[in-house]
């Protein structure tokens, strides 16, 4: 008793399996990864999730999710 | 199409996803290559040795001896003469081919001179080093109703994405902004060079199929050569508020966006601000297996003979050994990113 337990959930980030805190948001997983928000796309289950939405986004257990960085150099 | 056309494109009429029809098509295409470096000079030879005779090559730069490492067309002669990319590449083109009839720019593609440039092409392959020269392609495009194909590569990651304005979602949709401050750079970071030929040869790839008429999916394609392999995801629809496809501002092909530049003093060019303040310690770290650099909290100071930059904390860029405004962008793409 008195010990909190923190539920995890394991989803799926560019085909690697990783375990987040349950009701990890779109960008807080970003936070967790150092992934500079403003060169990146995330798709979600298939779909790709607007920016403007990342903060209210729970990423659901077993969620895929691909994140596209975007690069300059050519 | 003549006998020895017949010949020289046999591998491909006999593929059926090409075909007599298609090889047509190729052959009747006009494509323009924006940045003749590892992603488009790769681009220009494939794209070429497919049937696309009527290349617009684009590019501001010179070859040197530390691109022959990835950019496949070029060789050292080209880099002892320090020849124009562009126009080395419209010479080699024409030993892999005669008939070749690619035309070389050597300018810095602006809002001022592209349309005139991309004037009657009927697709726009991205082979630049910075996103800025991106933001007004996509501008262009989604104006003109042109589809182009975004690539970029740096270490061993890279991305490739066709854009079809009026089918698929535009850069804008998804990147609103260019990113701010210190970026990773091929100079800065490396490249592995069959990234940037995998890259190029996924833009390619998308263009035959376009110019072909086959619709392909609306995919961005990643590749990371290194550790995570190739991935792909659908795009995302068009965005009715996307600035540039939904609501129809050009504000980059209006110019109002651009990075305005001045001469300073003699044989010195400024660049008044890029997109924001930069991290100097971070620079300075990238800088240093480079070149002589020297910094404090406000300024940082890189040589790169014969030229000499000094960065601002806040973005702005003074580059000295030049009045060429090409150069000056051309360097700040290079060392810190845009």
């Amino acid at each position: 008793m008195g010990l909190a337990t923190t539920n995890k959930v394991t989803i799926s980030v560019n085909g690697d399996s990783m375990e987040v805190p349950s009701g990890t948001t779109v960008a807080t997983l970003l936070q967790l990864l150092h992934v500079e928000p403003e060169q990146i796309a995330v798709e979600l289950d298939g779909n790709v999730a607007q920016r403007e939405r990342w903060c209210d986004i729970s990423i659901a257990p077993r969620a895929t999710l691909e994140i596209v960085r975007f690069v300059g150099g050519g | 199409m003549n006998e020895r056309d017949r010949d020289r494109y046999s591998r491909q009429i006999r593929f059926s996803g090409i075909g007599l029809s298609g090889q047509q098509r190729l052959i009747g295409a006009r494509v323009a290559i924006i940045g003749c470096g590892a992603l488009g000079s790769f681009q220009a030879g494939a794209l070429l040795r497919a049937g696309v005779r009527r290349l617009v090559l684009v590019d501001r730069d010179y070859v040197e001896l530390n691109n022959l490492q990835r950019q496949w067309l070029y060789d050292e002669e080209d880099a002892e003469c320090a020849r124009p990319k562009a126009e080395a590449a419209a010479r080699h083109l024409l030993r892999i081919d005669g008939e070749s009839k690619a035309e070389p720019v050597v300018a810095d593609l602006d809002p001022g001179n592209i349309g005139e440039i991309l004037d009657g092409v009927d697709l726009v392959l991205d082979g630049t080093d910075n996103f800025e020269t991106r933001y007004l392609i996509n501008d262009f495009a989604v104006q003109r109703g042109i589809p182009w194909i975004y690539g970029g590569a740096v270490g061993s990651y890279g991305v490739a994405m066709l854009i079809v304005p009026g089918s698929t979602c535009c850069f804008a949709c998804l990147y609103p902004q260019p990113p701010a401050g210190v970026q990773p750079t091929c100079e800065t970071a490396g490249v592995v060079n069959v990234l940037t030929s995998s890259i190029a040869s996924l833009q390619v790839n998308a263009a035959l199929q376009l110019l072909c008429g086959r619709l392909c999916e609306a995919c961005i394609t990643t590749i990371d050569l290194w550790g995570g392999g190739m991935r792909q995801i659908r795009q995302p629809a068009a965005r009715a508020d996307c600035e540039v496809c939904g609501l129809r501002r050009f504000s980059r092909l209006e110019g109002r966006r651009r990075v305005p530049i001045s001469l300073c003093g003699r044989n010195a060019v400024q660049i008044h601000s890029l997109s924001g303040p930069v991290d100097l310690l971070r620079l300075k770290k990238q800088l240093l297996p480079l070149g002589e650099v020297r910094a404090n909290e406000l300024a940082l100071r890189f040589f790169v003979p014969p030229y000499e930059m000094t960065i601002f904390h806040d973005g702005r860029a003074i580059v000295k050994g030049t009045t060429d405004a090409g150069i000056a962008r051309s360097l700040y793409a290079q060392y810190v990113g845009s």
